[in-house]
């Protein structure tokens, strides 16, 4: 078992968002403020560590016919749990975050590990490896956070960085990034910058575009 | 493992988990149910403290949330006569339960029922901020269905009892980013200074779709729609016409305003 190469290799080289394109939803959603997201960020973390610990727990006694609905229960309970912790503990944030901790049982990268991993893996190498993705998505929403709060509200984590133009500064902030489509645009940058980087993360294509040879059909 | 995929052990293995992850999921909830409790009660504080504008500049002094509290006094109004009153026990009242009770509320027919909410509550607690013995701020508890869910909130009134000095909302589960915006402060901002009763004693109150001229000459009557939730933004437009009306507190304000509340 390697601890480093389960812990670390999801941040770059196999990251769940930028390679995998999984979880895309809450990292659009979450992301305008950096509190926020990191609360939500541990919280995936802690629900894909302990969700893949537990799947591979029982991955010798789950008959197969019911194995997604047995992940996906235990996924359920896990999310419920930190769900009411979080409510107990940090009010403010779980109800800016809604919906949004609730829907970490839908979040593709649990799910996905569990399955792809858990299931075949001993139940120590298969939670670290649920820490290793939960930090890979983390870093991405991190980053996006970074971004989005920093230029949209000239903000990081409700301190004040770049005075606004409102407020009688001279930044005048972008509110695009404040909307969740400007972390599609931040998320399809850092993907480009990856795969320009790390080549052998470009997809080979999966048809090729046949030129436009017969002139009636370009019209 | 021979048999993993039995039916039998299709049958104990979901049972079991059924069962393992049920306690689990209990505990967790009942554990931590009285800090979620105390969680609710000090948000409901803050959000009347927020309506009447005494938050913000409490937390700069640094003081606590049962601190600021202490300068609001709190008083039962019985909505049917508009007056004070001590039938229930203010302590124990809990409006949101006496709303569902048959003793306690009153059904709304369909004409009067604009917020839609079906019952209302014959007692209602409100808040006072008084300053040198007279009524600085009103701070009143109002709720209607928006898009999805019943918006639970406070408006706050000046001394005049008409102009707005803060609107919140502190519980709802309307679409985030779009009704949800209800809970944007730049959007609440909007409210403070708006008047709610005309001349003639009608709610003018109201929020409209898009944005509001200021250059026209009822702007002050009107607040800018949430853009993306129409029906969140009429939900509120409901609901502050229900509880600032007859059914609501206006019998209260009009009481209050000549001294005989």
């Amino acid at each position: 078992m390697n601890v480093k190469e389960l812990l670390f290799k999801p941040l770059f080289q196999d990251n769940p968002i930028a390679l995998q394109i999984l979880g895309i939803c809450s990292a659009l959603a979450v992301t305008s403020s950096l509190k926020v997201t990191l609360v939500m960020c541990l919280a995936v973390t802690i629900v894909t560590g302990f969700s893949n610990l537990f799947v591979s727990l029982v991955r010798n006694h789950a008959p197969n016919s019911i194995r997604i609905i047995v992940q996906m229960t235990i996924i359920a309970s896990l999310v419920i749990v930190v769900d009411q912790i979080l409510k107990a503990v940090a009010y403010d944030t779980s109800k800016q975050l809604s919906v949004f901790v609730g829907l970490i049982i839908t979040n593709c990268i649990v799910m996905g590990r569990a399955e792809a991993f858990a299931m075949k893996n001993a139940p120590l190498p298969s939670f670290l490896d649920g820490i290793g993705n939960g930090l890979g998505y983390s870093i991405i929403l991190i980053a996006l956070a970074l971004i989005r709060e920093l230029f949209g509200s000239g903000k990081l984590l409700g301190f004040e960085i770049l005075p606004l133009a409102t407020e009688g500064g001279w930044y005048v902030s972008n509110g695009m990034l404040l909307l969740p489509p400007s972390a599609f645009f931040i998320i399809g940058f850092i993907i480009w910058g990856m795969r320009t980087v790390k080549t052998d993360q470009v997809e080979r294509s999966e048809f090729k575009i046949a030129p436009n040879t017969q002139v009636k059909e370009a019209h | 493992m021979s048999n993993k995929d039995s039916i039998k052990q299709t049958f104990i293995v979901a049972a079991l988990l059924c069962i393992v992850c049920s306690v689990i999921v209990s505990t967790a909830a009942v554990l931590l149910k009285p800090a979620q409790i105390a969680n609710k009660a000090k948000d409901f504080k803050i959000n009347i403290l927020k309506a009447g504008g005494l938050y913000a500049a409490g937390i700069a002094d640094g003081r606590s949330i049962d601190d600021m509290f202490g300068a609001v006094t709190t008083k039962l109004v019985n909505l049917e006569t508009g007056e004070y009153s001590e039938a229930v026990d203010i302590e124990s009242y809990d409006q949101r339960k006496a709303s569902k009770d048959p003793e306690l509320s009153t059904r709304l027919s369909s004409q009067e029922d604009l917020a839609k909410i079906s019952r209302r509550e014959n007692y209602a607690k409100v808040y006072l901020v008084n300053e040198d013995d007279a009524v600085k701020k009103v701070i009143l508890p109002i709720k209607g269905y928006g898009l999805w869910s019943t918006l639970y909130g406070f408006i706050s009134l000046e001394s005049d009892l008409t102009t707005v000095s803060g609107l919140t909302f502190y519980e709802h589960a309307e679409t985030p980013g779009l009704g949800g915006e209800v809970d944007n402060p730049r959007w609440k901002g909007l409210w403070a200074g708006k008047k709610v009763y005309t001349d003639d004693n009608k709610v003018g109150l109201t929020v409209i779709k898009g944005n509001v001229n200021t250059s026209t000459p009822d702007a002050e009557y009107k607040v800018d729609g949430l853009s993306g939730a129409t029906l969140t933004s009429k939900g509120v437009d409901n609901l502050i016409k229900f509880w600032m009306g007859d059914m609501g507190y206006s019998k209260y304000l009009s009481n209050l305003k000549s001294g005989e509340a």
